[in-house]
């Protein structure tokens, strides 16, 4: 068992916890995720790695509940308990493996959307540390939901926030920022690396790629094992199938399929839409909705 | 009087009841039936059974002793070659092994070695006979990477011996393909390998689970930092392959990894557990293995039409013969002399079809297999709506890219001697599917008892 030392709500559905996993803190790197299963009957669900710390051995983990299981995992509280925690799993970020004095030289930036804010906590706090201070672009729907922004702006550049309802920071999407920057602001950047919801990184992707800057991207397809040991998480990547845990999560962006990969992410939309109604409505979900005729 | 030349029969589920259910095909011998079916062994004096065993276990001396009623005894003697019975009484391929050799099935059928096995090992399960571990440990320690059939095996031998021994496993359950990969049907899991793996902790092996070696920690590592003096590493071929047609990225084509792990290891099949499966209506599984059998047998089981597709036929199915058997009675379609082209898919990414072509026996090639070549413009569309991809796996290279020094082959197996499983590294043996490619419980099973003899002699003579 995997206790939980520290369980808070960030935002509106989105909560972060510090689970105690000594073997994962000790190893992990920027970039890497875990696996996490709440209980007996659970499903094995991945998440990126927030923060680590070595010393008191815990892993931060941040999650939004969009479906049964992380609305469950949303109940849990401090003192208790996840049953398994598997990890770091995937490939370090491409950066952690640099000459120090070729990474010096670029200039970066992360842009964060959502919850993909939890992901590159991490990668832009590890810049930091080795004295490099990368540009960051949080986004969020409105104002409640910007997250991690006091951590972010502690080891980041310049950071910019922005609200697709122009509630707080700047207006507009994440794309309309890169632009601005790029194109109104003079910013030259090396390299983008981009996390957030599928269809962001797509259309950070669409808007990079002409405007030349190479862009990185953070994979969050449905995964079982997260070993590479079932292919639930292959992508298309140029020419080639890749496994996003263990050849990823993170892939050049401009050569992911984004609509087959949004796609396979809609496999199970039928049982993770019921698997919410029995969650909430509890037995009576099957009041008949005149079509299904009841399933069980 | 039954007919001496004929097996006792086995009492099974009827195929129309267990098509719908999980539950364990063969109900397996009652003591009465297993005396009289050890009554039919001949007690060679050079036993042939003996040498078709990988592991070569006594089988007319723990025969004789159920003939005589002695199930105790019988386990006794089975536990001095095998740690895991329960599990291949159930699974290994006896026609290939044991029971291919027997005398008696020169002339009529052979023994039923592998169901009286299985007797004596759930005769121990049920009346709670552990088997006998060492009085003292000896203070070396040993680490296990994997906790499939040859790992289990390795340790259990390790801990007989007197090692401190800790297995470290990357799923959240032991068993390795035990759990994930057969199925329940086929091998019941908390009744009998969670069972068998108690016994192994009752020779005081530690287990620790959630741990990818290469990942959560190394195997330098585990020698440096943590006091293991010798690894043995048993991590299995768990790498699925795809075909690299068109159309295999499609919602609803999967490898049989995934499809299995989600229903055996994660329970889909049951409602009352989270994780979903996408049974299918409509399901074409390609390959002929044992994997494909059992892949094939679960979408049945969920309420699809099955058809399995293969490319060569049926005499070369490399599955054993008794479940190509039990899926045929069970409904299971054979589609045989064909192999996909393209798998079709709609507007909304999932699959609605498949194009496949027949095939047809050519000249043998240096396996001394003939080999399926395409007949030209016989290609034909199937309605399909799932696919499970059973083309065999390969190891996973994360363990030999992050062990130094760690030879591999050009397959990414794990190169290591057959005897004693040493591998290119000081102090590192490895066993199994790791090392041979994807094979068979009792092969693993056979490699683990190899290593743990090549361990316990390294450590012995340092």
């Amino acid at each position: 068992m995997y206790k939980i030392l520290k369980a808070e709500k960030l935002a509106d559905k989105i909560i972060l916890m510090d689970v105690l996993a000594p073997r994962v803190a000790k190893h992990c790197q920027p970039g890497q995720f875990v696996i996490v299963k709440m209980d007996d009957k659970g499903e094995r669900i991945p998440l990126t790695i927030c923060d680590y710390d070595r010393e008191a051995g815990t892993i931060t983990i941040v999650f939004q509940e969009v479906g049964a299981s992380t609305t469950k995992m949303a109940d849990l509280k401090e003192g208790d308990a996840f049953r398994d925690f598997v990890g770091p799993l995937g490939c370090a970020s491409e950066f952690v493996n640099e000459a120090p004095e070729e990474l010096k030289k670029k200039k970066m930036l992360f842009v964060a959307g959502g919850v993909g804010a939890a992901p590159v906590y991490p990668q832009v706090k590890w810049l930091h540390e080795h004295g490099i201070e990368a540009d960051v672009i949080l986004g969020a729907k409105t104002k409640d939901m910007v997250i991690l922004e006091q951590e972010l702006e502690a080891v980041s550049g310049n950071l910019y926030v922005t609200t697709d309802d122009g509630s707080y920071g700047r207006s507009g999407m994440v794309t309309a920022v890169i632009e601005d920057l790029v194109q109104n602001e003079g910013k030259n950047y090396d390299v983008c690396v981009a996390i957030g919801p599928m269809i962001m990184m797509k259309f950070v992707c669409l808007l990079t790629k002409k405007l030349g800057l190479p862009t990185i991207v953070s994979m969050n397809p449905i995964m079982v094992d997260g070993t590479g040991m079932c292919g639930a998480c292959r992508l298309q990547v140029g020419d080639q199938i890749k496994f996003a845990c263990v050849d990823g999560p993170e892939f050049d962006g401009h050569l992911v399929d984004f609509d087959q990969a949004m796609k396979r992410s809609q496999m199970y939309k039928t049982e993770e839409g019921r698997a919410m109604l029995k969650l909430t409505e509890g037995d009576t979900h099957h009041g008949g909705c005149g079509n299904c005729g009841g399933d069980n | 009087m039954a007919d001496v030349l004929k097996k006792v029969p086995v009492r099974e589920q009827e195929p129309k009841v267990r098509a719908a259910n999980f539950e364990e095909v063969c109900l397996g011998y009652n003591q009465e039936e297993a005396m009289e079916e050890a009554s039919r062994c001949i007690n060679c004096k050079n036993a042939k059974c003996i040498s078709g065993c990988p592991v070569a276990i006594d089988i007319p001396g723990f025969i004789k002793e159920v003939k005589e009623g002695n199930i105790e005894e019988a386990y006794k003697v089975i536990g001095k070659s095998s740690a895991l019975p329960a599990i291949c009484g159930r699974v290994c391929p006896q026609e290939s092994q044991c029971e291919g050799k027997c005398i008696r099935g020169i002339k009529g059928e052979p023994v039923s070695i592998g169901k009286l096995e299985r007797f004596v090992a759930d005769y121990a399960l049920e009346h709670d006979i552990n088997p006998e571990g060492p009085e003292t440990t000896n203070g070396h320690k040993v680490a296990v990477i994997g906790s499939g059939p040859s790992g289990l095996t390795c340790a259990g031998d390790l801990a007989k011996m007197g090692y401190e021994v800790t297995v470290f496993e990357a799923l959240h359950e032991l068993g390795g393909v035990l759990v994930y990969g057969i199925p329940e049907f086929r091998l019941p899991k908390q009744k009998v390998v969670a069972k068998e793996i108690e016994k192994v902790k009752e020779l005081g092996v530690k287990f620790e689970t959630n741990v990818v070696i290469g990942k959560s920690t190394t195997i330098d590592q585990l020698i440096e930092e943590e006091g293991f003096e010798a690894v043995f590493i048993g991590s299995g071929a768990g790498l699925p392959m795809f075909m690299g047609i068109p159309g295999e990225n499609a919602n609803g084509v999967f490898s049989a990894n995934e499809y299995l792990t989600r229903s055996n290891l994660m329970k889909a099949f049951d409602d009352s557990y989270d994780t979903p499966i996408a049974g299918g209506k409509k399901v074409a599984v390609v390959g002929g293995g044992n994997v494909a059998m059992d892949a094939a047998r679960t979408a049945l089981r969920l309420g699809a039409e099955v058809h399995i597709v293969y490319r060569r036929s049926e005499a070369e199915l490399p599955a054993r013969v008794e479940e190509v058997h039990h899926a045929k009675e069970e409904g299971v379609i054979f589609d045989l002399l064909t192999n996909p082209k393209e798998i079709f898919v709609d507007d909304s990414g999932n699959v609605k079809g498949m194009k496949v072509i027949k095939m047809e026996l050519g000249e043998p090639d240096a396996s001394g297999r003939r080999r399926p070549v395409e007949v030209p413009g016989s290609e034909y569309e199937i309605e399909v709506d799932t696919v499970i991809m059973s083309l065999g796996t390969s190891p996973n290279p994360l363990i030999s890219s992050t062990t130094k020094g760690l030879e591999t082959n050009r397959w990414k197996c794990i190169v290591a001697d057959e005897e004693f499983g040493k591998t290119s590294k000081e102090g590192v043996y490895a066993g199994g599917d790791a090392v041979t490619g994807a094979a068979t419980v009792i092969l693993a099973m056979g490699a683990g008892k190899a290593g743990a003899r090549g361990i316990d002699a390294y450590l012995k003579n340092r």
